[in-house]
């Protein structure tokens, strides 16, 4: 078991293009951090650096203080588990398991004993006869974890592990990871495309975009308070709602002029954080959750009406997607027992305690 | 009910254009059996007309009345002949050393070429993968008289050995193409995996790629095996002495006595040199096919 840390590391291909644009990290020991981002951001290739599967161009990373830079990866001491599973097809599991330590020299009872426990820990025992190929996607996920368990390595790093499950079967080895990580307590880096998978994982989850980390921080911070328009954005399903606007006012009350005359006044307590941005063009920035059917109650709800496009119901709640002029695909959550019909107008209310100001040039959260 | 009947006749053109499937099907079926059946007609006959000639005695060889496709009388005296010539059975010996030496050292050299062209990536690696495959373009009518130079430079003029030496020219160039194929088909992931469970490059190598590829080294050896076992054209040009001719060449040249042809033994010995591919083919095939459309498909 160890830290991990990532210093000013760059991953540069032939050609010039930069995967990786020089990203700090320090995970600590026994921490479950989750890469998460989309296609193309780095986040596979920086696991890959990790693993020693991919060269460093320039940076540092070190496994329980020691830099590994030049160490090949059998020597880190680390398991992998990949998307595909790269089960051997030739050996059984038992075979797929042990591999990595009959290749270590381990005596042939501590092998047996090892396998056993990581086979009871993951519910696959009884498959230890079996080759891969006679078993379903979410065993073999099974097997490839097992064979990461029984080496007992500093750090544990999967690469999209649950992508290739179906849906349902990913939510179950979702829980399975979780529960794993909770008896092993190995230091894990995860990366995935699915930000659910990194919420509901995650001690601390790192967004990356384009080579770049945007924000780290547990799952809750990054959803309540995100960084940057793309940390917003990409966080939460469905996505924030963003409404260009601008912040007017006079005498300590601001009010967010949004298009088609509404106004919005800014809760009291945001007044100061905000003051500087008076008499500019700002993004306002509200998640569904707190776009909902009409409410009274407290200071920070204010009216909004819209003409429902498409209404969504999802059992549990229903989705009600619409338009402002100058904002298209927005979206409220409304209770399922509220009655909506496309093209028949209604009012929302706007809970604006959970409102997010973003600067429309930078990106960043005001 | 009239309406209906009416409505079932009246098929638009379209439908009708299309035609039946089951009618197309039995059409592409027959077409198919009947070219194979040519197929089969064309290639069995030599071997067919072996075997009947191998069979017959010599005075019914010498016969023109009758119809030469079929026999009066059976004998074996032409095989207990040739399993009796001592010349015949040096040969036999001679091809079967000869072609299990090239099978191994061809095998041996491919695949490890091979896993280094497709897996480990070094400079020129690609170039020198296409350039593999060049070199099988050329052939060895073209070949054998730098190689006659060359062997008889190094002394193995006039020997199995110098068979041994030349061969794999024949043979490495694209057992490694079919390998890096092969190779080429194996997901990255499973190398990655084995480097990082510790294994070293030649450990992955002997632990998960050969098991894995194991259809594709297949395909590979028979191919060896069929090249080095029918190899006619450099035994010919570097073999002069009965005691060293592999069966190729041996049966067609010893076999003959002046301008006397032993027609009975020449069949019966070329029936008997054709055996063992035949052997290894019908135990095989099915790798062979595997191996090498995994190779075609993937490389």
């Amino acid at each position: 078991m160890a830290q991990l840390s990532l210093r000013r590391l760059v991953k540069e291909y032939d050609g010039g293009v930069q995967a990786v644009k020089g990203i700090d990290l320090e995970i600590a020991d026994h921490e479950f951090v989750v890469l998460v981002g989309p296609s193309g951001c780095g986040k596979t290739t920086t696991l890959r650096m990790i693993a020693g599967l991919e060269e460093i161009t320039r940076g540092e990373i070190a496994i329980g203080g020691v830099v590994v830079n030049d160490i090949p990866p059998r020597d880190r001491d680390i398991a992998m588990v990949f998307q595909n599973y790269a089960l051997y097809p030739h050996m059984t599991v038992f075979d797929n398991m042990a591999f990595g330590l009959l290749l270590r020299k381990f005596p042939r009872e501590e092998i047996r004993r090892r396998v056993d426990e990581a086979a009871r820990i993951l519910d696959i025992a009884p498959l230890l006869d079996r080759k891969p190929k006679a078993l379903s996607g979410g065993q073999r996920q099974r097997v490839a974890m097992g064979r990461a368990i029984v080496r007992n390595p500093k750090v544990f790093l999967f690469d999209e592990p649950l992508s290739n499950l179906d849906a349902k079967l990913r939510v179950q080895m979702r829980t399975e990871i979780k529960k794993v990580h909770q008896t092993v307590k190995t230091t894990t880096v995860y990366v995935t495309h699915d930000q659910v998978e990194a919420m509901t994982l995650a001690d601390r989850v790192v967004v990356m975009n384009h080579g770049v980390i945007e924000q780290v921080g547990p799952p809750q911070e990054l959803y309540h308070r995100p960084a940057t328009r793309f940390v917003a954005g990409f966080i939460g399903s469905p996505a924030m709602n963003f409404i260009p606007a601008r912040l007017e006012g006079a005498s300590g009350a601001l009010n967010l002029h949004l298009p088609g005359g509404i106004v919005l006044p800014v809760p009291e307590e945001r007044t100061a954080r905000y003051a500087a941005a008076r008499g500019r063009e700002v993004l306002f920035g509200i998640r569904p959750e707190h776009l909902t059917e009409r409410r009274e109650g407290r200071a920070t709800y204010a009216e909004i009406e819209i003409v429902p496009e498409v209404i969504e119901p999802m059992g549990m709640e229903t989705l009600v997607h619409f338009h402002l002029d100058g904002a298209r695909d927005l979206c409220a959550r409304l209770d399922p027992t509220v009655p909506a019909a496309p093209g028949a107008p209604i009012t929302l209310t706007a809970d604006l305690a959970n409102m997010h100001l973003l600067d429309p040039q930078s990106g960043r959260v005001l | 009910m009239s309406a209906s009947t009416a409505a079932q006749r009246e098929i638009p053109a379209i439908y009708r254009k299309v035609g039946s499937l089951r009618a197309e099907r039995r059409w592409a079926l027959w077409t198919s059996y009947a070219s194979l059946l040519v197929a089969a007609v064309i290639f069995l006959a030599p071997p067919v007309y072996m075997l009947i000639t191998s069979l017959k005695t010599n005075a019914e060889m010498a016969d023109l009345s009758g119809n030469p496709w079929l026999i009066r009388e059976v004998t074996l005296e032409h095989y207990a002949a040739i399993l009796g010539n001592e010349l015949f059975l040096g040969f036999f010996w001679n091809s079967i050393k000869v072609t299990v030496l090239v099978v191994a050292i061809t095998m041996v050299v491919s695949v490890l070429a091979a896993f280094a062209l497709s897996r480990m990536r070094f400079w020129g690696s690609q170039t020198l993968a296409t350039g593999v495959f060049l070199t099988y373009l050329v052939p060895d009518t073209l070949l054998f008289i730098p190689l006659y130079q060359i062997v008889g430079g190094l002394g193995l003029l006039n020997s199995t050995w110098g068979l041994v030496l030349v061969y794999p020219t024949l043979t490495v160039p694209f057992c490694t193409w079919i390998m890096i194929g092969y190779f080429a088909s194996i997901p990255k992931e499973l190398d990655e995996a084995a480097l990082i469970d510790g294994a070293s490059w030649m450990q992955m190598l002997l632990k998960i790629f050969v098991p894995v590829a194991l259809p594709g080294i297949i395909a590979a050896t028979i191919f060896a095996f069929t090249v080095s076992w029918a190899a006619f054209v450099y035994p010919t040009a570097f073999i002069t002495t009965p005691d060293e001719m592999p069966l190729t060449i041996g049966v067609v040249s010893q076999l003959v006595r002046g301008d006397t042809f032993a027609w009975g033994q020449i069949m019966a010995g070329a029936l008997l040199a054709a055996l063992p591919p035949v052997v290894v083919y019908a135990f095989l095939m099915d790798y062979y096919i595997a191996g090498l459309t995994a190779g075609a498909t993937k490389g």
